[in-house]
């Protein structure tokens, strides 16, 4: 479970996150919408250490991530990170791509590493990509190998930043299978998204942030059909 | 026994072998400093792109000195002024000292350009999986930033071999001295300088050549 509580983050004197509280349940799929620098993107770097935080803290299964004593590399072994840009590496093919993690995060022996790479390429459709170069692959397809290599390390929470919104329009649609099919398996997710049929469609709940703040959360069929916040109307009616 | 001993003679089959030898001297000074100096200046690189402030105040003007002040004269002023502080260094070391300062100062701002050259966000994605800062570092940054700048490394190997002409100044007997040494007695520079012009050609060809093959297989 994670367990955000008076969230705050502030970039210098700018205050992006004004006391967020929220909880994720396992097996959650939790999406995130709003305005472009509402703080979403942050929400989920401070949830996984990669950005610090000035007040409140984020619990991940009992161990708070911004604590001293953390151990924040094992700690992020339990959350996949699918960012906007999908940094694949490009001295690596498919397979060592995913495989990396495993073997020095891990420890896996190389044999176990590639075992697992190939498996979770596989799962994501790329299971005949395996030795070929991210520079050989389309956006969509590197999308998805990002997830494999995320999903590789076994996480129990997987994070995703707008994983659609650098892609084609023709190739989003294979990226937000992939992500629908972890979700039917039982991954528990927080996904920022623009996709708002997906949001609709796949979560469990939806929250909708404006300027740092979390404005209204819900099912989706409460933020879809019954908004609460002016600010979620107003922002609904812009997407729509 | 020939007894007569001539001051000028002319070039004999022996003297290629004396320059062969010589070119070997100079292919290990610059094996030398150029692999220490390497990995001097990737760590000075390091310090410059993680040191921010702190490093341009103190290690970049160091660097900036080395590698504008011209290499024969940080030869002769190290040769001449190391023993005053106690360091008696004979020609081969000190040229050793220097080109490896001087390799360092121009490798670390190879260096930090190749740090610059990996985005944040893919070193964010590396640290996202649960590797460590020197994970990153070493399975991230060094294969990517090392590939982008390594045709910009290749060039300051090479001038670094050829700048190691330079220790000669210092009486080491690399390929340009022998040469001097040969000319002088032969009297027959174009032949001489031709051939040792043909071996530094013949030490630098293969690197070259080499760095190309590599850029080839990474670039597919
Ligand atoms: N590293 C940073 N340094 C300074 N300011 C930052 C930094 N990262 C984000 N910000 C600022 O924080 C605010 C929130 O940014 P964030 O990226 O979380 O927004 P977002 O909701 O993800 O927006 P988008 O939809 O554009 O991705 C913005 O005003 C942004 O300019
Ligand atoms: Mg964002």
């Amino acid at each position: 479970m994670i367990e955000i509580h008076d969230l705050h983050k502030y970039f210098g004197s700018l205050h992006v996150l004004k006391g967020i509280n929220l909880n994720v349940e396992k097996g959650e799929v939790l999406s995130v919408i709003g305005a472009s620098g509402s703080g979403k993107s942050t929400l989920l770097y401070c949830i996984n250490g990669l950005e610090p935080v000035q007040q409140g803290n984020v619990m991940v299964d009992g161990t708070d991530v911004h604590a001293k004593g953390t151990d924040i590399n094992k700690l992020r072994q339990q959350l996949g990170m699918v960012f906007q840009q999908w940094n694949s590496f490009p001295h690596l093919t498919a397979l060592e791509n995913v495989a990396l993690a495993p073997k020095i995060v891990k420890g896996k022996s190389k044999a176990e590493a590639r075992e697992i790479a190939a498996q979770q390429l596989k799962h994501v459709g790329l299971g005949e990509k395996l030795d070929v170069y991210p520079s050989a692959l389309s956006g969509g397809q590197q999308q998805r190998l990002a997830i494999a290599r995320a999903l590789a390390m076994e996480p129990e929470y997987m994070l995703f930043d707008e994983a659609t919104s650098a892609l084609d329009p023709e190739l989003v649609g294979e990226v937000l299978e992939t992500m629908r099919m972890l979700a039917e398996e039982g991954m528990t997710m927080i996904c920022v998204t623009h996709e708002m049929g997906f949001a609709r469609d796949v979560s469990d709940r939806v929250a909708f942030f404006h300027q740092g703040v979390m404005e209204e959360i819900g099912p989706p069929e409460q933020i879809f059909g019954n908004p609460q916040s002016e600010h979620t109307q107003k922002f609904l009616a812009n997407v729509r | 026994m020939e007894p007569s001993v001539s001051f000028f003679s002319g070039f004999a089959p022996k003297d290629l072998l004396f320059l062969g030898e010589a070119a070997l001297r100079t292919m290990w000074i610059s094996v030398l400093s150029i692999s220490i100096g390497t990995v001097l200046g990737v760590i000075f690189g390091w310090i410059l792109y993680e040191g921010k402030w702190a490093a341009a105040l103190t290690v970049a003007p160091v660097l900036d000195v080395f590698r504008s002040v011209p290499l024969i004269i940080q030869l002769v002023l190290f040769y001449n002024f190391a023993p005053i502080v106690g360091l008696n260094l004979d020609p081969f070391a000190s040229g050793v000292v220097i080109l490896t300062i001087y390799t360092a100062a121009l490798v670390a701002n190879v260096a930090r350009g190749g740090i610059e050259a990996v985005e944040p966000p893919m070193r964010r994605a590396a640290r996202s999986l649960g590797m460590s800062y020197w994970q990153d570092l070493r399975y991230v940054v060094l294969p990517i930033g090392g590939r982008a700048v390594f045709p910009a490394w290749v060039g300051v190997a090479l001038g670094v071999m050829k700048d190691s002409a330079l220790v000669s100044v210092l009486g080491y007997v690399e390929l340009l001295k022998a040469s001097q040494i040969l000319i002088t007695r032969t009297q027959e520079p174009f032949l001489i300088l031709t051939i040792s012009g043909a071996f530094y050609f013949a030490l630098s060809y293969p690197i070259s050549r080499y760095a190309a093959s590599l850029e080839r297989k990474w670039a597919q």
